[in-house]
């Protein structure tokens, strides 16, 4: 299996994350002859999905809306059930419990729908460290509270414990999800499209901060975003996802410096640059139609009917992953 | 055609006080030529392209300026004379988020001749929906569509396609692509990129993204607490940037094929209440000096055609 290859390669590490052959399916409502035949349609949101994640490390998923990374995002968070494949943590098969929990906690997207407008900062800060029975005391929690705020940079900290969110800009806003990650010392943080509702301008202040939260804490991040430029600045190593199943994956340099498969072509070239030399110029994108429905996958390979150099094959038989070198593998007949 | 917005004010009236969005502003486009409004979220530049449209929403009042379109007046203009002369016939929009600007349960063809009735008073004809369809790519069976039956690309061209039925002479587009995937956004700014040839039509383009506005702007004015900062050609904007926040603008902006630290600007924009004295970027800039605080200043010309408004700049 490709997995094994990347561990090999990384010998003395075990992977803080595992994630195998994931699939995630959600059914369709039935007709009336499918009921009384007992067959079920589904949209196959993530379709045999793989990855690992080591301690200290950030694995970046990109792909256009609808491709399963948020669902591969929130299955790691085990807020859906796979129907199938495993999720191993720490070597273990994970399970729902609040132990599990608290090791994993996700970003938001949005700061302005993921806090309670009616809590206060501390009352926010203070129900992750609640649910999980940390802290004895008021008092002791109000510490964790102020050492949480300080880690994210929210100081003077007194100044932002009794304010609501609506008092807090966007950036500020964002500062307080991560800091309600923070507060629990999880092992793994799924952050998903977490600077993507904020200004250019504070963006990379944002990533910054959780480098910078990830070094010094060994984290790890599982970096979900349809922002390529980010998440090559951000992660270690990317997958490339198209209608539920992984077309590409390696090292964020490798696939973007150099990218193996058609679709991954694609999404870098449509990738607007501020090179004003090229103003006005049509840009090549060498990819047809538009995405098809998850509900009713096409045979072969996916991609085949959006695919400049779609073969015979590639209706007929889906493409294995090949080994690239430096784990960098990719799904295609061509290759 | 020629569009010249001088000295133009917009203030939103609250309960607590006036929000100076658009704040002496001035622009120029020029006929078949394209502009860029570039600014962070509540720099004003939405407040800036519906003030161009007569359709600030209320408390906004305008306070100042003048806006005229070849030699005539706009502000001048009854509402009813705006609307029945200038909107869509000669100035029309591209909304931001095309999946929210089409009427859910009209047919995209009733949709696309609601211009006409609205501003011609005439019914309009099927025949130019469907040339409009299929100016922007679309075929002309999207007609008998309802907006549901829409991919977001697919919607996107309908809202052009609206924007272009009375044959405009500038289009306003507020941030375009903003909802789109990557991929349809490229298909989109190629779709502008192919107007911008075939027809001999203006564009202002308003967003905060610098990779987007450099590949159709030919001018470019960056926007900061409802003032212009630096204005000039595309070119000396990306290569030669003199205001520091256009700089830090830039430095932010990520790329997919260098390996460059990301910058960021430190602090957060102004309230636009009471913006802060001075140059309104000088509590998050690294260059400020104590001149910055008292005076404002003012855009000075650095070369042909390239202004920045900053006193490191004397």
């Amino acid at each position: 299996m490709p997995s094994l290859e990347v561990k090999n390669k990384m010998k003395n590490m075990t992977a803080l994350l595992e994630v195998h052959d994931l699939k995630v399916y959600f059914p369709l409502r039935r007709s009336t002859s499918e009921f009384f035949r007992g067959t079920h349609k589904y949209a196959k949101a993530v379709d045999g999905a793989f990855f690992e994640i080591f301690e200290n490390d950030a694995f970046g998923l990109i792909g256009e809306s609808g491709c399963g990374k948020t669902t591969t995002g929130k299955a790691v968070m085990k807020l859906v059930n796979p129907v199938s494949g495993s999720i191993r943590f720490e070597g273990k098969e994970t399970s729902d419990g609040l132990d599990y929990r608290k090791k994993v906690q996700m970003i938001f997207q949005d700061p302005y729908a993921s806090l309670n407008p009616r809590f206060r900062i501390k009352e926010i800060l203070e129900e992750p460290l609640l649910i999980h029975k940390i802290g004895k005391s008021r008092r002791e929690r109000l510490e964790l509270i102020k050492g949480a705020l300080e880690e994210v940079k929210l100081s003077p900290v007194e100044e932002y414990l009794n304010r609501f969110p609506h008092m807090l800009s966007g950036g500020q806003r964002q500062r307080v999800g991560v800091a309600r990650t923070l507060i629990l010392q999880p092992e793994l943080v799924v952050a998903d499209e977490p600077v993507s509702m904020l200004d250019l301008s504070i963006r990379a202040e944002m990533l910054q901060l959780m480098k910078d939260l990830q070094k010094k804490h060994r984290l790890s991040y599982l970096y979900i975003s349809h922002d390529i430029s980010t998440t090559k600045y951000f992660t270690d190593r990317i997958a490339v996802m198209y209608l539920g199943k992984i077309v590409e994956t390696g090292k964020s340099k490798d696939v973007i410096e150099n990218p193996k498969h058609p679709y991954t072509k694609a999404l870098l070239s449509a990738v607007p640059e501020p090179i004003p030399e090229r103003i006005n110029e049509i840009k090549q994108i060498p990819i047809k139609g538009e995405v098809t429905s998850a509900t009713n996958l096409p045979p072969g390979c996916r991609f085949h009917p959006r695919c400049p150099y779609a073969m015979d094959i590639c209706k007929k038989e889906e493409p294995q992953y090949r080994e690239l070198g430096r784990g960098h593998l990719a799904a295609c007949h061509l290759l | 055609m020629m569009l010249s917005v001088e000295d133009y004010k917009v203030y939103y009236y609250t309960s607590d006080g006036a929000v100076k969005a658009v704040d002496g502003v001035s622009l120029k486009v020029k006929k078949g030529h394209s502009i860029g409004v570039i600014g962070e979220s509540g720099c004003g530049k939405s407040t800036l392209a519906f003030g161009m449209l007569n359709l600030i929403p209320r408390p906004g009042k305008i306070a100042g300026g003048k806006i005229f379109l070849d030699n005539i007046d706009l502000l001048s203009l009854s509402p009813e004379e705006f609307r029945k002369d200038i909107r869509w016939k000669r100035i029309s929009m591209v909304f931001q988020g095309a999946m929210n600007a089409l009427n859910p349960v009209y047919k995209v063809g009733y949709q696309l001749l609601e211009p006409f009735l609205d501003h011609l008073g005439t019914e309009g004809d099927e025949e130019k929906v469907a040339k409009s369809l299929e100016l922007v790519g679309l075929d002309r069976e999207v007609m008998n569509r309802y907006p549901h039956e829409l991919s977001g690309g697919m919607k996107q061209r309908a809202v052009i396609a609206m924007a272009l039925i009375l044959n405009p002479s500038l289009v306003i587009a507020d941030e375009p692509t903003t909802a789109l995937d990557v991929i349809v956004q490229a298909q989109i700014m190629n779709l502008f990129k192919k107007l911008k040839r075939a027809l001999d039509i203006s564009f202002i383009f308003i967003t905060h993204d610098l990779s987007i506005e450099a590949e159709v702007a030919e001018d470019i004015y960056v926007m900061y607490a409802g003032k212009i900062v630096e204005k000039g050609s595309n070119f000396e904007i990306y290569k030669n940037p003199k205001h520091p926040y256009t700089q830090m603008l830039l430095a932010a902006t990520p790329r997919l094929h260098e390996e460059k630290k990301l910058e960021f600007i430190p602090g957060i924009p102004p309230d636009l209440i009471s913006p802060p004295e001075g140059c309104r970027f000088h509590p998050r800039c690294p260059h400020a000096m104590s001149i910055c605080k008292q005076k404002e200043p003012r855009l000075i010309e650095i070369e042909g055609n390239h202004w920045a408004a900053c006193h490191l700049l004397r």
